[in-house]
């Protein structure tokens, strides 16, 4: 019930989305690292999340355009600190979904 | 993290390795749950069967890309322009991987080439951070990564079969990875150059969004704003200062 064009399809989807995810590991994994390139990737991870998420908070519609009165950023400043104060991933995540499920309420 | 036990004896026999890994996943599963009705909902809209649907979140286990894969087939694109957009929403795996290699040092390539399978936005940002915490095992991140690999295939065949479950918005869902992302973000703040790293890379990756459709503002602000931050820190070396 598969057609084989679908199946080709998602086969080549998988391909070009698991070659970057196993090529860096494979190579890099073995191998010593020049000091710029370690001090460079470990830089690599909050450079991602901070990319990841400020966008999603003060962005919107589409075409994308600015916009500082979406719910999301307005409950991640309480959960940013709550985080911040807490340390704690399991308690954030349920404080803001809480914070954000009210102001949808209220909205 | 106060709630990860340090990596004695005990715990590296399968049956915790596997319980702490399904744990730590919790975040991530409860934030793809409604993102993978969404899309079973979608794909389904757009044609597909659920088989179809399952099999796509099995091979390829990137949300956004399959949306837009999703949407692109009910507009009529051929499958090389599905494959060749995927490729570029997906490449910013690349820097992910990259930085997990270093705490995979002792792992198979057999096993590599199954972990790599699971790296996704989300399971890189847990697991890197229990790996810095230094009392993370590969077994529980590939443990953690197929946990969520099962939470989004299960959901989105869910979204394929019977619709939206859940009303939208229900309990606040919808920002669980956002909350999850803003927490590990915390975490990495480990010092100024990291914070002055994060801004950096925020403030990239809003004007990149603005101005280029599609996401490759994640990798261009992240490749940008860690170039600065060595330079910055090469720079405070010469002159004596710390950062």
């Amino acid at each position: 019930m598969i057609h084989s064009e679908y199946l080709i399809l998602v086969v080549g989807m998988g391909l070009v989305t698991y070659i970057p995810r196993w090529f860096p590991i494979f190579f890099l994994s073995r191998r010593q690292l020049p000091q710029w390139f370690s001090e460079w990737l470990d830089l690599i991870p909050v450079a991602i999340l901070s990319a990841l998420v400020f966008p999603e908070l003060v962005t919107g519609g589409n075409p994308r355009h600015l916009d500082f009165s979406q719910p999301q950023l307005w409950v991640a400043l309480p959960t940013f600190l709550f985080a911040l104060k807490t340390k704690s991933l399991g308690g954030t995540v349920v404080v803001g979904m809480l914070l954000f499920w009210i102001v949808g309420k209220l909205l | 993290m106060v709630d990860i036990p340090v990596a004695t004896k005990e715990n590296r026999d399968p049956g915790p390795l596997a319980r702490k890994g399904m744990q730590a996943a919790w975040p991530i599963c409860l934030g793809y749950f409604p993102i993978g009705l969404a899309f079973g909902v979608l794909a389904q809209k757009a044609g597909l069967h659920p088989v179809e649907i399952g099999l796509m979140s099995l091979l390829v286990f990137a949300g956004s890309s399959q949306f837009i894969a999703v949407s692109m087939l009910g507009g009529g694109a051929t499958a090389l322009s599905i494959v060749i957009t995927t490729f570029v929403v997906n490449l910013r795996h690349v820097l992910m991987s990259s930085s997990l290699a270093v705490y995979l040092r002792s792992v198979s390539r057999g096993w590599v080439a199954l972990f790599a399978y699971g790296v996704t936005d989300e399971s890189f940002a847990l697991n890197l951070t229990r790996f810095r915490n230094g009392n993370w095992d590969w077994r529980q991140a590939m443990v953690l990564n197929h946990t969520a690999n099962a939470a989004w295939i299960g959901s989105s065949i869910l979204g394929g079969y019977s619709g939206q479950f859940i009303p939208a918005g229900a309990f606040g869902i919808d920002y669980a990875l956002i909350a999850m992302f803003l927490c590990l973000l915390v975490f990495q703040l480990r010092g100024k150059l990291y914070t002055v790293t994060a801004i950096i890379a925020g403030v990239l990756a809003v004007i990149l969004a603005l101005l280029v459709p599609g996401n490759v503002y994640i990798v261009l602000a992240s490749i940008l704003a860690a170039t600065f931050g060595v330079f910055f820190r090469r720079l405070a070396r010469k002159n004596g200062l710390l950062l």
